[in-house]
C-alpha cells in the first residue's frame, strides 16, 4: 500500500493524530524538564499503579455512578418538559422566563446553595447537577418540538394515530437527532459539573481525587485520571452513540 | 351511507406580516350527497384545499358547519394530500399498514401495491422514491382504510400519463366496488368530467360555489377521448363564467 493510499484510510489519520499529540508532549516535556509536565511514560506509569491499587477504578467508578444517574432524570425530566413547552405556546410564555434564570444561574451557586440547604449528602450532589443541565436540556427539545412537521401531525390526525403511535412513529424520529445532541453536550457539561460537585462536598470521585493531587502538586495523577475519564467517555461515544445514530439513520439517503 | 353537509359563513386567515387577513372562504353552502364522486373545479389558490382541510377535521378555525352523517360511527376518512406526506424514517409498507388498524388484512396491502407497481419498492424508505411512487404510496394508504369518505386533493399530479390513467381507472374500480363518499380537487377540467357524477365549480377567494353540474356520460364511455371533449365543449359554452375560471 503506498502512502497516500494509506493516508487515505480515517484509521491510519486518526491513529496518527494520537501519536503526533503524544509526540508534541513527549519533547514539551522533555524540553521543560520539570515536575509540571511529567512525560507521557510517567503518567502511563501513575495511571498502571492507580488501576493496580483499586484506587482509580473506585473514584472513577463513584463520578461515572454520579453521571449516570443525573444524566437519566435530567434527561427524561427535561424531554417531558421540552415537549410540553415546545407543544403549548403559553405555557412556554410563561415558563420562559424561569428557563432564562436557570440557564444563567452559575454552576457553582446551584451546587453551594443545594449544599447549604439539602447538606453535603449524595442527593444534594445529584440534585446540583440535575439543576444545571436541565435548562439546556429543556431549550434544545422545545426547539425540537417546535420543529414538528405539521404536515405529519395532520396527517396522523386525519387517520387516527393514537397518542402512543403517534409519540414512536411520528414524533420520536423527528426529535431523535436534537436528543442526541442534548445527550453530547449534556455528558460534556455534566462530567465538567460533576468534579466540582464532588470537590466541594463528597468524600470520593474523580474531584475529590483530583483536589488531593492538586494539594500535593502531583500533576501525574491530575493527567492519568484525566485520561482514564476522557477515555471512558470516548467508549460510551464509541459504543453507544454512534451505533444509535447509525441505527436512527438507515432512512437517509 | 355518508351525506355531507358544508355551510361555511366564513373562513379567513389572520393578517401575517406583510400580508393583510385574508379572506378565504365566504358563505359557502354545498350538500354532498352519500357514496356521489363529485370533482371540485377552482382556480388555484381559491381555498380548495381549505375546504378539504376543514372536512377532514383538520382545521376546526371557522365560522359555519360542517355535518358529515353518518350512522352508528364516525366516519373514516382517507385524505392524499397534495404532498405525500410519508413518514421518511418508516419503508414504504409501514406507511400504510401504520394508517390501518392492527387487525389488518396483509391482502389488501399486497394487492394495492401489486396494482400500483410498489410490490418491488415496498421495504424502501420514502427518500429513495421517486415523488410520482411517493404519490402512489400516499394513495395506497388512503385507499387501504377503506374510507366513507375519500378526499383527494389534486392526487394525479407528477404522475406520468400512463400511470395517471391506470391509477384513475382503479380509483373508480374501488369505488364502484364499494362506493364511498368523494372529493375529488382538481384544476384540470378533462379529468374531472372524465371521473366525477357532478362537477362543483368554485370561485377565486373568498370561494364560493358558481355552479354545480351534473356529468350524465355513462360509465362505460368514460375513457372516449371524444366524447369527454364534447361534453367540455359544451359545457364552456353553456356556461361562460367557468371559462374564466380556467
Amino acid at each position: 500500500m503506498t502512502l497516500t493510499k494509506l493516508l487515505s484510510h480515517y484509521r491510519t489519520l486518526n491513529l496518527l493524530s494520537i501519536l503526533l499529540f503524544i509526540g508534541l508532549w513527549q519533547s514539551l516535556a522533555f524540553y521543560l524538564s520539570d515536575n509540571s509536565l511529567p512525560t507521557p511514560a510517567m503518567v502511563a506509569e501513575v495511571f498502571w499503579q492507580e488501576t493496580l491499587s483499586g484506587q482509580l477504578p473506585y473514584h472513577l467508578g463513584m463520578t461515572l455512578l454520579r453521571l449516570i444517574s443525573s444524566f437519566v432524570v435530567a434527561m427524561l425530566l427535561g424531554c417531558a418538559i421540552g415537549i410540553l413547552l415546545g407543544g403549548n405556546k403559553k405555557l412556554d410564555a410563561f415558563f420562559d422566563n424561569w428557563l432564562v434564570i436557570f440557564l444563567n444561574i452559575p454552576a457553582l451557586v446551584t451546587i453551594i446553595l443545594c449544599y447549604v440547604w439539602f447538606g453535603l449528602v449524595e442527593s444534594a450532589a445529584i440534585l446540583a447537577v440535575v439543576i444545571n443541565k436541565l435548562p439546556n436540556v429543556v431549550v434544545t427539545i422545545r426547539e425540537g418540538t417546535r420543529a414538528l412537521d405539521k404536515d405529519l401531525l395532520e396527517m396522523t390526525r386525519c387517520y387516527r394515530f393514537s397518542k402512543l403511535k403517534t409519540l414512536r412513529h411520528v414524533i420520536w424520529p423527528q426529535l431523535h437527532p436534537f436528543v442526541m445532541g442534548a445527550t453530547r453536550s449534556g455528558l460534556a457539561l455534566i462530567w465538567k459539573i460533576i468534579l466540582v460537585v464532588e470537590l466541594l462536598g463528597r468524600s470520593n470521585g474523580m474531584g475529590y481525587q483530583l483536589h488531593l493531587f492538586f494539594q500535593l502538586f502531583d500533576v501525574a495523577g491530575i493527567l492519568a485520571y484525566t485520561i482514564a475519564f476522557v477515555a471512558v467517555i470516548q467508549l460510551i461515544e464509541l459504543l453507544i452513540l454512534k451505533p444509535l445514530d447509525r441505527k436512527a439513520g438507515r432512512w437517509r439517503r | 351511507m355518508t351525506a355531507i353537509t358544508v355551510d361555511i359563513i366564513n373562513k379567513s386567515y389572520p393578517a401575517a406580516g406583510q400580508a393583510g387577513l385574508h379572506r378565504a372562504i365566504a358563505n359557502l353552502k354545498l350538500s354532498l350527497p352519500s357514496n356521489e364522486f363529485m370533482c371540485l373545479v377552482g382556480p388555484s389558490g381559491c381555498g380548495k384545499t381549505t375546504l378539504l382541510n376543514i372536512i377532514a377535521g383538520l382545521d376546526r378555525d371557522y365560522s359555519g358547519e360542517i355535518t358529515v352523517e353518518q350512522q352508528h360511527k364516525e366516519p373514516k376518512i382517507g385524505y392524499v394530500f397534495q404532498n405525500p406526506r410519508l413518514l421518511p424514517w418508516r419503508t414504504v409498507r409501514e406507511n400504510i399498514t401504520l394508517a390501518l388498524p392492527d387487525d389488518y388484512d396483509p391482502k389488501t396491502v399486497d394487492a394495492l401495491l401489486e396494482t400500483m407497481q410498489l410490490t418491488q419498492a415496498q421495504h424502501v424508505y420514502p427518500e429513495r422514491l421517486s415523488l410520482g411512487m411517493s404519490r402512489r404510496v400516499a394513495i395506497i394508504r388512503a385507499f387501504a382504510v377503506d374510507p366513507d369518505v375519500l378526499l383527494m386533493d389534486e392526487p394525479f399530479v407528477s404522475l406520468d400519463a400512463p400511470t395517471a390513467r391506470q391509477v384513475r381507472e382503479l380509483l373508480i374500480g374501488l369505488w364502484q366496488q364499494r362506493p364511498h363518499t368523494v372529493l375529488f380537487v382538481t384544476h384540470d377540467l378533462r379529468e374531472a368530467i372524465a371521473l366525477a357524477d357532478r362537477l362543483i365549480f368554485l370561485s377565486p377567494p373568498p370561494m364560493q360555489a358558481l355552479s354545480e353540474i351534473r356529468v350524465d356520460i355513462p360509465r362505460n364511455i368514460r375513457d372516449d377521448e371524444t366524447a369527454i371533449e364534447a361534453f367540455r365543449q359544451k359545457l364552456l359554452q353553456d356556461h361562460p363564467e367557468i371559462r374564466e375560471l380556467l
